[in-house]
């Protein structure tokens, strides 16, 4: 009888905790989404109408005159368009070549054995602690100085400087270590003897990587798709100092450039809101395997 | 690389394999030889766009070398650090606000994702939900929402529109990014809106890995919740403690996209921090040494920041 009563008080106790984490957790969700909501209902709105609404409930309601005038506003002025292309075919590129090229080091240095090795680990790995903004001064000098092929009256020919075009903004962000050293450690999970076997029935090393090893790892490709699909989508510093063509500007440098000179916030919130949007649908559509790459990411510590 | 091999040597490799350490001597070399194929591209990339750049930033920091110049690159010796540090008050104030923004961010962030992580590990209904919101912060471009704060810091933004509404007029906001008293704590409590998900997501993965067990022996010998946080979360969190403190404060070290965006190092260099003074310098300034020296000086700190680690990480272990 005693216990029973314990028993429920613990019941209510326990109840009446859970209620105290949801309004915690209800007002933090609160805290991380307001300026995001103000964001999208604001961008339908004229400008006039923000700045009335801000003092109420209605910032966060799309509410009175709602349109997409700002959007169509945005294309009008900026070719925001060519900006998400030229994001796209960035991104595209760095993920894809950096998937091939990473995979490819990480299966050499944890599967096979030649000289140099584990000298080559060791600098993959001492650069994971370069930051890129140390280099990014230097290296701005740098990609000045290379040669690069001009296709000129039907003959190859050469010149120098990388600056402003699409491969200055993807070749330097390729090779990755971290990816390389999350890739190493997926694939030394995979057990040797099914490489004895394949080189037995006469399979080159770069065919077990290809039909064996590639196949086997598909959680570690996504992984690394999308650890190294944020950082490139959202690249700003190196597009900002290396490319001034509007043509090759991509949508970050792009909406800096936008912003600059436009204080029609309306017009702005639009800009902001058409870049997040497709970000947050990958990111809410793929949010478990989001949630474990960043988990992943945590392990090397 | 050998794809195919004839029969009767795929034979011999047969017999070879079964006593590992005899293999024949065609089969190392074609080892070695893919194994260096197949590391070339990576290890080429690395060392064009990074190992290159690394070296060549400690060069040029002792150099005059301009983006953009008629003259040859000259030596220069020290004086570039000479100037930084005596004839420079802007990089003096911007290693001050960098120190004082990582002083702020690095327990704020770390402590308040902490937090999160512990509030959306209990076994409640909808705690994946409340997972996902907090991180959508996080992959929302920090370009974008430098932006979107700045437009809500204005003096009559939401922010201050928010602040009226609760406390009934009584107390006026200021205009948050223009005044040099508040500008850099504008930006501290948006850089940690945007990133503490991330650490969350982090302390989560450390705490999903302490067994139950060790709760329930804990319970059973009568600990509360704080005790059991104390004697059991605090612990088994050693190695993830670490690598969160050294992230966020690398991380912090080097901020740049919301000083660019939103205050461009003012209001009277309030908010200029080391990276930004850097790029202002060696690029807008295009004063390549200069900013060389001014990177190192970044690289130097974050150097310091990963040998701290090593030390704690090695030191009880």
């Amino acid at each position: 009888m005693a216990a029973h009563v314990v028993e429920a008080g613990e019941r209510v106790l326990r109840r009446r905790r859970r209620v105290w984490i949801y309004l915690v957790l209800v007002g933090l969700a609160v805290f991380f989404l307001f300026p995001l909501v103000f964001m999208f209902v604001s961008s339908l709105k004229p400008d006039g109408q923000i700045l009335s609404d801000l003092g109420g409930w209605r910032a966060f309601l799309p509410l009175g005159d709602i349109s997409l005038r700002n959007y169509a506003g945005v294309f009008d002025r900026v070719p925001v368009g060519r900006f998400l292309l030229n994001s796209v075919i960035v991104t595209v590129a760095i993920v894809g070549a950096g998937l091939v090229v990473n995979s490819m080091a990480g299966f050499a240095i944890s599967r096979l054995r030649w000289t140099g090795r584990g000298v080559v680990l060791s600098v993959v790995i001492a650069t994971l602690i370069v930051p890129f903004e140390t280099i990014a001064v230097p290296m701005v000098y740098w990609v000045s100085q290379l040669p690069t092929l001009v296709f000129q009256h039907g003959q190859v020919e050469y010149d120098f400087g990388w600056l402003d075009s699409y491969q200055v903004q993807i070749i330097p962000f390729i090779a990755n270590g971290f990816s390389i050293f999350l890739f190493a450690q997926y694939f030394s999970t995979i057990p040797t003897a099914i490489d004895e076997a394949a080189r037995i029935d006469g399979a080159g090393w770069f065919t077990i990587y290809r039909r064996i090893a590639v196949p086997l790892s598909g959680p570690a490709f996504a992984t690394v798709a999308i650890l190294t699909f944020l950082p490139a989508w959202n690249q700003y510093l190196w597009p900002s100092m290396v490319v001034q063509d509007e043509n090759l500007r991509p949508v970050m440098v792009g909406m800096q450039y936008f912003f600059q000179d436009n204080t029609a916030w309306g017009e702005v919130m639009a800009y902001t809101s058409m870049i997040t949007l497709p970000v947050l649908v990958v990111f809410l559509a793929f949010q478990r395997a989001f949630v474990s790459s960043v988990a992943a990411s945590g392990v090397k510590g | 690389m050998t794809a195919i091999s004839p029969p009767d040597t795929r034979a011999v490799g047969a017999a070879a394999s079964s006593f590992p350490r005899r293999r024949i001597r065609a089969d190392l070399r074609s080892e070695r030889r893919a194994g260096w194929a197949m590391v070339a591209p990576a290890v080429l990339l690395l060392a064009a766009f990074l190992i290159v750049p690394v070296l060549l930033g400690f060069v040029l920091s002792f150099t005059n070398a301009r983006l953009v110049s008629p003259e040859p690159v000259g030596f220069a010796g020290l004086d570039n650090f000479v100037r930084a540090f005596t004839a420079d008050p802007t990089f003096v104030r911007s290693l001050l606000n960098t120190f004082c923004f990582a002083a702020v961010v690095v327990p704020v962030q770390a402590g308040f994702g902490l937090v999160l992580a512990i509030l959306v590990n209990q076994k409640i209904r909808g705690a994946v939900a409340f997972r996902v919101i907090f991180f959508i912060p996080v992959v929302t471009s920090i370009v974008v929402v430098s932006i979107l704060w700045k437009f809500m810091y204005q003096r009559d933004g939401l922010v201050n529109s928010f602040i009226d509404s609760i406390t009934f007029g009584a107390w006026r906001g200021t205009a948050w990014l223009d005044n040099p008293s508040t500008a850099l704590a504008a930006i501290i409590v948006l850089s940690v809106w945007q990133a503490v998900g991330f650490h969350m997501l982090i302390w989560l993965s450390g705490l999903q890995t302490i067994p139950e067990e060790l709760y329930e022996a804990a319970r059973i010998d009568g600990a509360g919740a704080w005790r059991q946080f104390r004697d059991v979360t605090w612990p088994c969190l050693r190695p993830t403690r670490v690598f969160v403190l050294i992230t966020i404060t690398i991380a912090a070290l080097g901020l740049f996209v919301q000083v660019d965006v939103m205050t461009q190092g003012g209001p009277v260099d309030a908010t200029s921090t080391l990276v930004y003074h850097a790029v202002r310098m060696g690029y807008h300034q295009q004063q390549i040494g200069y900013g060389s020296a001014l990177s190192l000086v970044f690289f130097v700190l974050v150097l310091v920041v990963a040998l701290v680690q090593r030390f704690l990480t090695r030191d009880k272990d």
